[in-house]
C-alpha cells in the first residue's frame, strides 16, 4: 500500500493521463471538424482500427514508423472517400453508415491480422521525444515533455483547429454548411465539397489515433481501440463542438484513468471498489452532457444530408 | 546486476505445463490448497506429453472450437488451439475453429452453426458462453459442447464444464518472481477477478509471499481483456513505481510486456508460451495443456457419454516418467 499524494506519484499520473489523452484527443479533433460541418461519422473506432493496423503492419514489415503513419495517412483518406462517397452521393443516413465503417475496420483489420501476421508480434514505436530544455524543468518537464511524438503533434493541433474553424475562410465554410447548408448554396459555398474536405481531415485524424495507439503500444491485436473511438465522439458533444472543449473532455479521461490505474497499482482501492472506479470517467462524461446539452446547440444540419434539388 | 540475474534464469526458460487431474466426475469442487504446491516439480519437468490416446475411430471426429480471442493470440484462445492440434497427432479428428467471438451472441450463432453441421464435440471457450450454451445444448441432444473455465454444467447430460488450477503454476511462477526481484516490488496486470485469472493471480502472490515474505505483490484488475494501451499503462505505472518483476494474464497482457520489453523486466506469462512476446524477458510461461482433459472427454464420447461432468486440469500425477517420486502426496486426494 503507498500513498497517492506524493510528488512522484501525481506526476507519473499527469503524465500517464496526457499519454491515455492522446488518442481521444486526435480523433476527437477529427470529429469535431466534421460534425461542424454537419457530418456525423461513428465510424470513428473502424477507422481508428484500420489506421492502427496499417500503422502496425507496414512498421512490423518495413522496420520504420514513419512508413506507418504515412500508411495510415492513406487509409484514412482512402475510408475518408469511401464514407463522402456513401453519405455525401449517395445521401446514405449518417449514423448507420457510421455503424457500418465501425463494423467493416473491426472485422476487416482482425482478417488482415490473422491472415498477414497471425501471432502478436511486438513492433519498435516511436519512443520519446524529449524537447530540449523543457523537458529538463523539474517535474513539469516529466508531465508535459517527455512523450511520444504523436502525443505533442495531437495537443499543437488543439490551437490549429480552433484558429481553422475560427479565423479562416475555409472554417467559415464549415460552420455556415453544418449551420444552414441552403443559405451557403445560395452564396456560392459548395456544400459537399466542403464536407469532403472536413470528412478527409476527419478520417485522417481517426486513422492517426490508432496510429498512434499501435505505435505508443507496439502491438496490434484484434479490437486494440476497444471503444476508444465511440469515447471520441462522446468528447466531441462533450466539448461543445469547441477543440479546446474536447481537450478538456480527453484530459479529464485521461487523467481521470490514470488516476485509477495508481489508486488499483499502489493497492489503495481494490476489488469492488476498483470496478466502480473504473466506471468514473463515463459517468462524468454522462453527466457532462446532460449539463453542456441544456446549454450549447448542436450544429444546425449535423447529420442531415444537403440536395440542392430538394 | 537485474540484467544478468534475468539472463540466467531466461536462459532456462520453462514451460510450466498443466497436467491431467482427470479428477471426479461430479459437482465436487477441487479445493486446490495452494500452500503445498511442490514448486520444485516446475524447473526439472519440462512440457509432457499427455496419456496415450484411446483406440482409433472409424470416421474423423469433428471438433469445433468457438472461442473469444484470436487463435493465435499468445494466451487464452491459443491455449486451446494448440491443444486440440495436440490432439489431433494422436487421434483422428477434424478441426474447425471461429476465434475473435467475443459477442457473446456471435459465438453463440457459431456454436449453434457447429452444432447443425453435424459437429462431434463444440468447445465454448469462454465461460461467458455459458448462458448461450444452456439454450443450445437442449436443441442438440445428440451433439457433446464443452464450456470452459466453467465448474458448472448446468445439470445437462451433453455438456462437458472443464477448468483450470491455474494458481498451481501460478504459485511456481511466484516463488521464483520472489527469488528474481530486487526491490521486493512485483507488479501483476489483471483483466477482472474472476475464473482462471484469478486463480493464476492469487496462486502466484501466494508463491511470492510463500518465498519472500517481505515482497509485496500489487495486484492491477484493469476491468478489461481487450484494452492493450491501459494494460501498457498499468505496467508502466508498476516499473515507475519500484516494480523490478512483473506477471499478468489475459489476452491484453501484449500492451504490458511490451513496457516490460522496453525497460527490461523480467516477465512471468500464463496461458500459453509467450517467449515470442519477449524473448529476453519472459522467465517462465505456465501452458495450459487441455489435451488432457479433452482426450478423456473423447474417449468418453467415443463411449456414448456426452456430458454431465466437470473436468479439472491440474499439475499432478506426471505420467510415467519418474517425475512423481519427487512429488509430496497431495492433500486433497
Amino acid at each position: 500500500m503507498g500513498d497517492f499524494f506524493t510528488v512522484s506519484v501525481l506526476v507519473a499520473t499527469l503524465a500517464s493521463g496526457i499519454r491515455l489523452a492522446t488518442p481521444f484527443l486526435l480523433a476527437g479533433l477529427g470529429e469535431t471538424i466534421g460534425q461542424r460541418s454537419g457530418v456525423l461519422n461513428l465510424g470513428v473506432e473502424g477507422v481508428m482500427l484500420l489506421g492502427a493496423f496499417s500503422a502496425y503492419y507496414i512498421t512490423l514489415e518495413t522496420g520504420s514508423a514513419v512508413y506507418g503513419i504515412l500508411g495510415a495517412i492513406v487509409v484514412g483518406l482512402l475510408i475518408g472517400l469511401a464514407y463522402a462517397f456513401i453519405t455525401l452521393i449517395m445521401q446514405a443516413q449518417q449514423g448507420i453508415s457510421g455503424i457500418g465503417i465501425y463494423l467493416f475496420g473491426l472485422g476487416f483489420t482482425d482478417l488482415l491480422f490473422q491472415k498477414n501476421v497471425g501471432t502478436p508480434k511486438p513492433i519498435r514505436g516511436l519512443g520519446e521525444v524529449n524537447i530540449p530544455l523543457l523537458s529538463d524543468i523539474p517535474k513539469v518537464g516529466e508531465i508535459f515533455f517527455q512523450h511520444s511524438l504523436p502525443v505533442y503533434f495531437a495537443f499543437a493541433l488543439v490551437p490549429l483547429v480552433w484558429f481553422m474553424i475560427n479565423k479562416t475562410t475555409f472554417g467559415l465554410n464549415i460552420r455556415a454548411v453544418g449551420e444552414t447548408p441552403e443559405a451557403a448554396d445560395t452564396l456560392g459555398v459548395s456544400v459537399n465539397r466542403t464536407r469532403l474536405a472536413t470528412i478527409l481531415i476527419g478520417s485522417t485524424m481517426a486513422s492517426l489515433a490508432g496510429a498512434a495507439l499501435a505505435l505508443e503500444v507496439g502491438i496490434f491485436q484484434q479490437n486494440l481501440t476497444s471503444g476508444q473511438g465511440f469515447i471520441a465522439i462522446a468528447l466531441v458533444y462533450f466539448g461543445a463542438w469547441r477543440s479546446y472543449g474536447v481537450m478538456l473532455g480527453a484530459l479529464l479521461f485521461g487523467i481521470v484513468q490514470a488516476t485509477v490505474l495508481q489508486l488499483k497499482t499502489l493497492g489503495i482501492v481494490e476489488g469492488a471498489n476498483s470496478s466502480l472506479l473504473a466506471m468514473a470517467p463515463a459517468v462524468l462524461t454522462i453527466v457532462v452532457l446532460a449539463i453542456v446539452s441544456r446549454r450549447v446547440a448542436a450544429p444546425g444540419a449535423l447529420t442531415r444530408p444537403f440536395d440542392r434539388a430538394a | 546486476m537485474k540484467a544478468t540475474s534475468t539472463k540466467v534464469v531466461a536462459s532456462a526458460v520453462t514451460a510450466l505445463a498443466l497436467v491431467a487431474a482427470s479428477c471426479g466426475a461430479s459437482d465436487d469442487a477441487a479445493d486446490a490448497p495452494a500452500e503445498d504446491a511442490p514448486a520444485e516439480v516446475a524447473a526439472e519437468a519440462p512440457a509432457d506429453e499427455p496419456a496415450e490416446p484411446a483406440e482409433e475411430v472409424a470416421e474423423p471426429i469433428k471438433i469445433g472450437i468457438v472461442a473469444p480471442s484470436a487463435e493465435n493470440d499468445l494466451a487464452w484462445t491459443q491455449s486451446m488451439v494448440d491443444s486440440v492440434s495436440r490432439v489431433a497427432e494422436g487421434r483422428d479428428v477434424e478441426v474447425a475453429v471461429s476465434g475473435g467471438l467475443f459477442v457473446v451472441q456471435d459465438a453463440a450463432a457459431a456454436i449453434r452453426g457447429y452444432a447443425e453441421d453435424g459437429f462431434d464435440l463444440v468447445i465454448a471457450h469462454g465461460t461467458q458462453f455459458g448462458a448461450p450454451l444452456q439454450e443450445i445444448a437442449d436443441d442438440f441432444p445428440e451433439v457433446s459442447f464443452a464450456l470452459g473455465t466453467s465448474t458448472d454444467f448446468f445439470g445437462k447430460d451433453n455438456i462437458y464444464a472443464y477448468s483450470v488450477e491455474a494458481g498451481e503454476g501460478g504459485y511456481v511462477n511466484g516463488v521464483m518472481a520472489a527469488q528474481l526481484t530486487q526491490s521486493n516490488v512485483i507488479g501483476v496486470v489483471g483483466p477482472v477477478p474472476a475464473g482462471d485469472a484469478k486463480l493464476y493471480i492469487d496462486g502466484f502472490v501466494a508463491g511470492a509471499e510463500a518465498q519472500n515474505p517481505d515482497v509485496e505483490v500489487n495486484v492491477n484488475y484493469i476491468d478489461s481483456f481487450g484494452d492493450v494501451l491501459l494494460a501498457s499503462e498499468a505496467a508502466k505505472a508498476f516499473v515507475e513505481s519500484g516494480a523490478d518483476v512483473l506477471t499478468g494474464t489475459a489476452q491484453m497482457v501484449v500492451g504490458a510486456t511490451g513496457i516490460a520489453a522496453e525497460e527490461g523486466v523480467p516477465w512471468f506469462g500464463t496461458q500459453s508460451n509467450q517467449t515470442d512476446l519477449g524473448t529476453d524477458i519472459v522467465v517462465a510461461s505456465q501452458v495450459y495443456h487441455w489435451e488432457v482433459v479433452l482426450n478423456t472427454i473423447l474417449d468418453q464420447i467415443a463411449g456414448g457419454k456426452l456430458g454431465g461432468e466437470r473436468r479439472d486440469l491440474a499439475q499432478q500425477r506426471w505420467p510415467r516418467d519418474g517425475v512423481q517420486r519427487q512429488l509430496r502426496p497431495r492433500r486433497w486426494y
